[in-house]
């Protein structure tokens, strides 16, 4: 593999910021310091005014192979994900049919190997998604999964998810939970409140999904188990994560940019690129994400990127796909709308979700001489305007369009291989 | 497409129209009652133009109102119907609409169970798109002739007092005729019992009561709401008899209304259960007279969309 050499930027990482150049070599940073020279034959990336830093980690990935593969495939979101600066993401597991199994999981590792980012598979809690029984947790565990969730669906029944839980923590893996109480969610399509009342569609309250995180929080309490929350979206549910937390409790938590980003009021124009699961909240809950994404509480930026062909969207609202695409947006949004700074929106973007889906030792942490280069250049000045095709990926369920955003990414290296290049797939 | 040269517009709700557009539109309608009034109830006002139904719920008086309204008119109409189309072989509504259009229509009257659909298919067709229901949301039409009638008695709806009873939270019409009500200056209350409101009635120009004694005293018209069976089977409320007991207006309690107080409904009306059969057949039931008015509310709908006001049919007898 040719040797890479990045230069004149400013490294970012977990531990600090510092001007450095950075060397590549056999896939491995081989060396990282000031006026380092280029070993001959380097292609030599010019970093100047870019921030240097480790790949962004997705925890919520909907890469929809097998069976939807006309929305996208691991491949059209793997490139997707290269061009937003990951160079991690974890694959949700409801497909068609869901990952519950070895034999699913193994299916998409190996549709990962030719990927433009490592694909983590995260495994299903019960059989089919289903919430009847436990999947065959271990044997998937063997397999390398670290993250298992029923993402699309919460786990209903409160003993499956006390034994699920009991039964995780013997694998030291993680249950992610995608919060809501069906019996108060079922047949709503946004958020109940001031906007569904007006717009006559049927709302989830808000308590939905925090009925869910009350209970998960006790029963992580009963059971010791670690839990990571999904996709949180409500003011409440906020509060309770940031009490769970000071109590000592293992949890976790991550939220989507579109509900730092949008709100209920966007469902007026009836346009089903705004149905998304849990729904956009009031401008309240907004703010209360934002607020939780600033003082960590919320641990992680996580896209929920949800890719849907234009025939599952383009339908009367209610009978639309949930979700929205988010892999090429994260990053700009995170640094255009949360007010933190550089190093704050990487460390949710890319080392703090990396410890929380276990694989800290290729991603985020600290850029030093031997680790793998798995690295992203941002260009942190950059403002451009999002447009409606949806980049890279097969589907184009984009909210943003329209939208001027700043800071944008312009290289993205995985294990060595520079995969974007100023902004252009590089395969 | 025709070479319309009026600018294309659309009725998808109230909000469409401001108070002085509605007063328009309501003015507009009692010249097309004066023509529904001839023997031979028809001018050609909009002859060349033509005027699609499409209608995905099921619906006997709106569509032939709509019909009805058209024909009178001059239009040409056509009507979708879903149990005999395309939609059964899984035709996407964009699809339909764009198939329809191809063979160059003016109006689309939209029917749908989904809140929303009008908006969406105004967004893919040129033609004006008239919105004949949609889920929760509105019924604006609906809402005009009701605000017709009631005028034709009532003079004007300012300051007057108006209750609408039942199902507010289900019910496209309850929106719309807030919306007009209040546009026009009335006072709007909400009868229902909480499980029958919108979650939330924030930035609702209305009262609310659970109290529906309480409130007919003090109402010039009283509107009724249909209730629908599977509200019980909702957990909604208890029964059917319970809602009678004390949301119906029954013998008894329509007594409470004023002289002169008017009970509107919708239709189609559940005797027995919302409206007591005595109460729906009295003088001050003005049922059968909001169907009629339907006609000439929505000829004149289909006129200020469609139509050239040089082209406004001339009265019979009077100065034009």
């Amino acid at each position: 593999m040719t040797d890479l050499v990045i230069r004149g930027g400013t490294v970012i990482d977990e531990s600090g910021e510092r001007r450095a150049d950075v060397v590549v070599s056999d896939g491995e940073i081989a060396a990282i310091g000031t006026d380092l020279d280029a070993p001959a034959g380097a292609i030599v990336i010019d970093a100047g005014g870019c921030v240097v830093a480790p790949g962004l980690v997705d925890l919520h990935t909907h890469l929809r192979q097998p069976g939807k593969e006309e929305a996208e495939t691991v491949e059209s979101g793997s490139r997707a994900a290269a061009l937003g600066g990951y160079t991690a993401v974890l694959a949700m597991p409801n497909t068609t049919p869901a990952i519950d199994c070895a034999g699913i999981v193994r299916e998409v590792q190996a549709l990962a190997g030719t990927a433009l980012c490592d694909v983590e598979v995260s495994g299903a809690i019960t059989v089919g998604r289903a919430g009847e029984r436990l999947s065959p947790m271990a044997e998937m565990s063997a397999l390398g999964v670290r993250i298992f969730t029923d993402d699309g669906t919460g786990v209903q029944d409160d003993l499956l998810m006390r034994r699920a839980l009991e039964y995780a923590s013997g694998l030291g893996v993680t249950l992610a939970q995608h919060c809501e109480v069906t019996a108060l969610s079922a047949g709503t399509s946004m958020h109940e409140g001031e906007w569904s009342s007006r717009l006559g569609i049927p709302g989830q309250p808000s308590e939905a999904e925090e009925l869910m995180v009350m209970r998960d929080i006790a029963l992580s309490r009963l059971t010791g188990g670690r839990i990571h929350f999904q996709h949180l979206s409500t003011a409440g549910s906020v509060a309770m994560v940031q009490a769970a937390k000071a109590g000592g409790l293992p949890v976790t938590a991550e939220a989507a940019p579109h509900h730092f980003t949008l709100t209920d009021a966007c469902c007026q124009t009836y346009d089903a690129v705004y149905k998304v699961h849990p729904p956009l909240r009031s401008e309240g809950d907004r703010l209360a994400i934002v607020a939780g994404l600033r003082s960590d509480t919320i641990d992680a930026i996580a896209t929920d990127h949800a890719p849907h062909a234009r025939q599952d969207k383009e339908r009367p609202f209610d009978e639309a796909a949930p979700g929205m695409l988010g892999l090429e947006y994260a990053l700009s949004l995170a640094l255009t709308e949360l007010g933190l700074g550089m190093a704050d929106v990487l460390a949710r973007l890319s080392w703090q979700p990396a410890r929380i889906a276990g694989i800290s030792e290729h991603h985020g942490g600290r850029l030093v001489e031997g680790r793998r280069a798995n690295l992203c250049v941002i260009d942190p000045t950059a403002t451009w305007t999002i447009d409606a095709s949806g980049g890279a990926s097969r589907s184009s369920n984009v909210p943003y369009a329209g939208r001027t955003v700043t800071g944008r990414v312009r290289h993205t290296v995985l294990a060595g291989e520079p995969v974007v290049l100023d902004g252009e797939a590089q395969r | 497409m025709s070479a319309g040269t009026a600018p294309v517009s659309d009725l998808l709700s109230i909000a469409d129209l401001d108070r002085h557009g509605i007063v328009e539109l309501l003015d507009l309608a009692d010249h097309f009652t004066e023509i529904n009034r001839r023997s031979i109830p028809k001018v050609p006002a909009l002859r060349g133009k033509t005027v699609v139904s499409l209608f995905y719920e099921d619906s006997t008086r709106t569509r032939l109102s709509f019909e009805t309204a058209a024909k009178r008119l001059g239009a040409d109409t056509m009507t979708f119907s879903v149990a005999t189309s395309s939609v059964k072989k899984g035709e996407s509504i964009r699809d339909t609409v764009q198939t329809i259009d191809a063979f160059g229509v003016d109006c689309f009257v939209v029917r749908h169970k989904s809140s929303g659909v009008p908006h969406q298919i105004a967004g893919w067709t040129d033609a004006s798109v008239v919105n004949g229901g949609d889920g929760w949301h509105a019924h604006p039409t609906q809402a005009l002739l009701d605000a017709y009638t009631l005028r034709t008695h009532l003079g004007s709806l300012r300051g007057r007092h108006i209750a609408i009873v039942g199902d507010i939270k289900h019910s496209r019409v309850a929106r719309s005729d807030i919306e007009c009500f209040t546009a026009l200056g009335a006072t709007v209350t909400l009868v229902a019992p909480p499980t029958l409101l919108p979650p939330s009635l924030e930035g609702w120009p209305v009262q609310v009561s659970h109290d529906l004694d309480a409130v007919l005293p003090t109402v010039d018209v009283c509107a009724l709401l249909r209730i629908q069976l599977e509200r019980m089977t909702d957990g909604l409320i208890p029964s059917l008899r319970e809602y009678t007991e004390f949301f119906g207006l029954t013998v008894r309690r329509a007594a409470l209304l004023r002289p002169g107080a008017l009970i509107t409904h919708p239709g189609p009306m559940n005797r027995g259960v919302e409206i007591a059969p005595e109460v729906a057949d009295a003088s001050n039931a003005v049922i059968t007279e909001q169907v009629a008015n339907g006609v000439a509310v929505r000829m004149a709908v289909l006129f200020l969309l469609l139509g050239q006001p040089s082209q406004l049919p001339p009265l019979s007898e009077g100065p034009e």
